[in-house]
């Protein structure tokens, strides 16, 4: 077809283009720049984040709060079981969709089916209308990051694409050590567990799902869940 | 000599600068924007530092882009992504029409995506006979409304949720309410079904990573992760400028993007796709495709001078700050992207005698560039573009009147000698101020030239050496 035509058509264009340099970034017609990666990374402009997990769990925390979603930090795997089971409880949750345990996850399965409820396990794959009924997606995730208050997920994580954003409350389980400092850690733990084969999708959670398109007042839940928990031992 | 969208523009912006309701709406939105906006740059380390560098890294992708692009394709490719390459919007709409058709699909769900608004991909899938809904909410109103995106980032930041409610109450039949969490409830509930029953799924881009051959998407609502993972076919509609070399480059942009476009530390759901779903993987589309499309991008690439353009992110924070979009508003440009990257680049997408002039709606105070994240040196291109429209094709009467001024301008004796008659003349100038006998009427029609000084700094300044000199001889 004439379609590959067209891609041979526009490289030829962007190299012709490029053949004439462009002044260096960012000078304006005055001092040039260097154009290399900073070796140290961007990590020392972006927002400061403390060492250590105290300093690191606080600043999640504090950020959790701005964002609107709830974390608690949990002394075990019995004490987030038990915070699950009291939010099902307070929330009346009749079904509830999740995944089963990933693969250096929590005991998802364990935890969810303790809970009694009829749902949707998404392991292999799953019917649409019964996920959009359920009260609640309980998933794992790849990482939480203390800068921005994020959730890391991907489809091999946390359960596919649809599980943390299609019921109306996603409860995240995670790990302590599951908490990273800032995006840049963020995005080389991506590369050190998956570089090469990467999963379909990626995806940072900030908060619940929002809107501020009618008179830049916030709404949650626009589409995607109203609440965003996370339980982290 | 007024072109048809300059024409368009001058009527428009007038009608809009002069409407205080319009303007209310602007500066309350705008200046909930600006205060987190701020509160955000705060928090980074060094703003100015990240800026820099968001800049090298955007240098560094549109300069190699042809390597870039051939990387990120390959990729894409290798994990059963189809991509597609499009010259003209019309290519572009044929390819999706063709995925579409070969598909047997019959609805569409589409999330926010400027691409599409720049080649009409709606109307095109309507005129074929296929309904498309979008689900961002912003962009979900306005397409209610029949209307453009008020604004790249906020759609419909021009609309009261009084009107809002009763555009629902017109179009949706829902009860009337002023209450902005019933609203967006109302479009959530009619728009869930929209994603589980749509065959297809269209999103834009907002970075494509040539490393690992993936597309990334920024969005508050989770209305792009829904259409990304529950329709079968899943269609991506990217710019070949939107460009990054590695994923971790996203760990920059990703932030700086949130900050200068919504005030947020990040945005509430930023996706990256590599392909279809995965063997092992439970949901996702069966088929994707990335369409790219060049609609004359490499016209603006072929301009050295002006070539940063394309580091555009799509922020909106130009818009935001520049005094012109604030009084004329995001319609009156007549353009799929408005302020003041819109006119920079409109002009090499559209025609620079067609579109020239939007560089003229500038005060040139450099807000915009100031604002830009990635330093686009956004009022020089406006003033290059006016330089390149005149040498193109020059304005007669302009040039006369520079080459009059420049006479005059070189022999102070005989400006100085006209002057009298400028006060002369200003006495009489009443009798045509702003009509249409009025030669500078679109200046004078609401704007009072102060009088002509009776003495001119010359004239003091001589009384004044005179006086001096008068009292205390010079030595």
């Amino acid at each position: 077809m004439s379609e590959n035509g067209e891609r041979e058509k526009i490289l030829r264009r962007i190299r012709e283009a490029l053949t004439n340099p462009a002044p260096q970034p960012g000078s304006h017609g005055h001092k040039p720049h260097s154009t290399a990666v900073p070796v140290e990374g961007f990590a020392h402009w972006l927002p400061a984040v403390g060492a250590g997990f105290d300093a690191q769990a606080d600043l999640f925390a504090r950020n959790s709060v701005q964002l609107k979603s709830t974390f608690h930090l949990l002394e075990s795997e019995a004490a987030a079981a038990q915070k699950l089971a009291e939010i099902a409880l307070a929330e009346s949750w009749k079904r509830v969709a999740a995944h089963s345990d990933g693969a250096n996850g929590p005991s998802t399965r364990a935890m969810v089916s303790a809970l009694k409820l009829p749902g949707v396990w998404t392991d292999t794959g799953y019917n649409v209308h019964e996920m959009e009924s359920c009260d609640a997606g309980v998933s794992e995730c790849d990482a939480l990051v203390a800068q921005t208050g994020s959730v890391l997920v991907t489809s091999r994580s946390a359960g596919g694409r649809a599980l943390s954003v299609l019921p109306p409350h996603h409860v995240v389980l995670a790990h302590r050590e599951q908490l990273v400092a800032d995006l840049p850690d963020a995005f080389a733990l991506l590369e050190r567990k998956y570089s090469g084969k990467y999963p379909s999708f990626i995806g940072f959670i900030t908060g619940p799902s929002r809107t501020g398109d009618i008179e830049r007042i916030l709404v949650l839940g626009a589409h995607g869940p109203k609440k965003l928990t996370i339980l982290c031992w | 000599m007024a072109t048809g969208s300059s024409q368009q523009f001058k009527t428009d912006s007038k009608r809009v600068a002069g409407d205080l309701r319009h303007r209310g709406l602007i500066q309350t939105a705008l200046s909930k924007y600006e205060t987190s906006r701020d509160l955000q740059k705060s928090a980074f380390q060094d703003w100015q530092g990240a800026r820099q560098a968001a800049a090298e890294r955007k240098w560094d992708a549109i300069n190699h882009l042809d390597q870039y692009l051939v990387e990120f394709a390959s990729k894409l490719e290798a994990r059963g992504t189809k991509v597609h390459w499009a010259t003209t919007p019309e290519q572009a709409r044929e390819i999706i029409l063709g995925i579409i058709r070969e598909a047997g699909a019959r609805s569409i769900i589409k999330s926010k995506a400027m691409t599409a608004e720049e080649i009409h991909l709606n109307e095109a899938l309507e005129k074929a006979g296929y309904s498309v809904v979008e689900s961002d909410l912003g962009e979900y109103i306005v397409q209610l409304r029949n209307e453009a995106p008020y604004h790249i980032v906020f759609p419909a930041m021009h609309l009261t949720r009084g009107e809002i409610s009763a555009l629902f109450t017109e179009k949706l039949g829902s009860a009337p309410t002023e209450n902005p969490e019933d609203l967006t409830m109302i479009a959530r509930n009619i728009l869930r079904d929209k994603y589980i029953s749509a065959d297809v799924g269209i999103t834009g881009a907002n970075f494509g990573v040539a490393e690992t051959g993936m597309i990334s998407i920024t969005e508050n609502e989770g209305n792009a992760r829904l259409t990304a993972a529950l329709p079968r076919v899943m269609i991506t509609l990217m710019g070949i400028e939107k460009i990054v070399a590695k994923l971790s480059d996203l760990a920059l942009f990703l932030p700086m993007l949130a900050t200068a476009g919504a005030g947020q530390s990040l945005t509430g759901y930023n996706s990256m796709y590599g392909g279809p779903r995965m063997q092992g993987e439970c949901d996702g589309p069966e088929q994707y495709h990335v369409v790219l499309l060049d609609n004359s991008r490499t016209h603006l690439l072929a301009d050295p001078e002006q070539r940063d353009a394309l580091h555009c992110i799509r922020c909106g924070a130009c818009l935001n700050v520049c005094p012109i979009y604030r009084n004329v508003g995001g319609h009156s440009y007549g353009t799929t992207y408005s302020g003041p990257v819109g006119s920079v680049i409109t002009p090499h997408l559209r025609g620079l005698q067609e579109w020239k002039h939007l560089s003229q709606a500038s005060s040139l105070c450099g807000a915009c560039t100031e604002a830009c994240p990635v330093k686009i040196d956004l009022h020089h291109h406006l003033l290059q573009n006016r330089r390149n429209a005149m040498a193109q094709k020059p304005v007669r009467w302009e040039k006369m009147a520079f080459h009059a001024f420049g006479f005059l301008a070189n022999r102070p004796a005989l400006l100085r000698a006209l002057i009298p008659f400028g006060r002369l003349a200003q006495k009489f100038q009443w009798i045509v101020k702003g009509g249409p006998l009025d030669p500078a009427r679109a200046w004078t029609e609401t704007r009072d030239l102060p009088p002509i000084a009776t003495k001119t700094f010359t004239d003091q300044w001589r009384a004044k050496k005179r006086a001096a000199s008068s009292k205390e001889p010079v030595q």
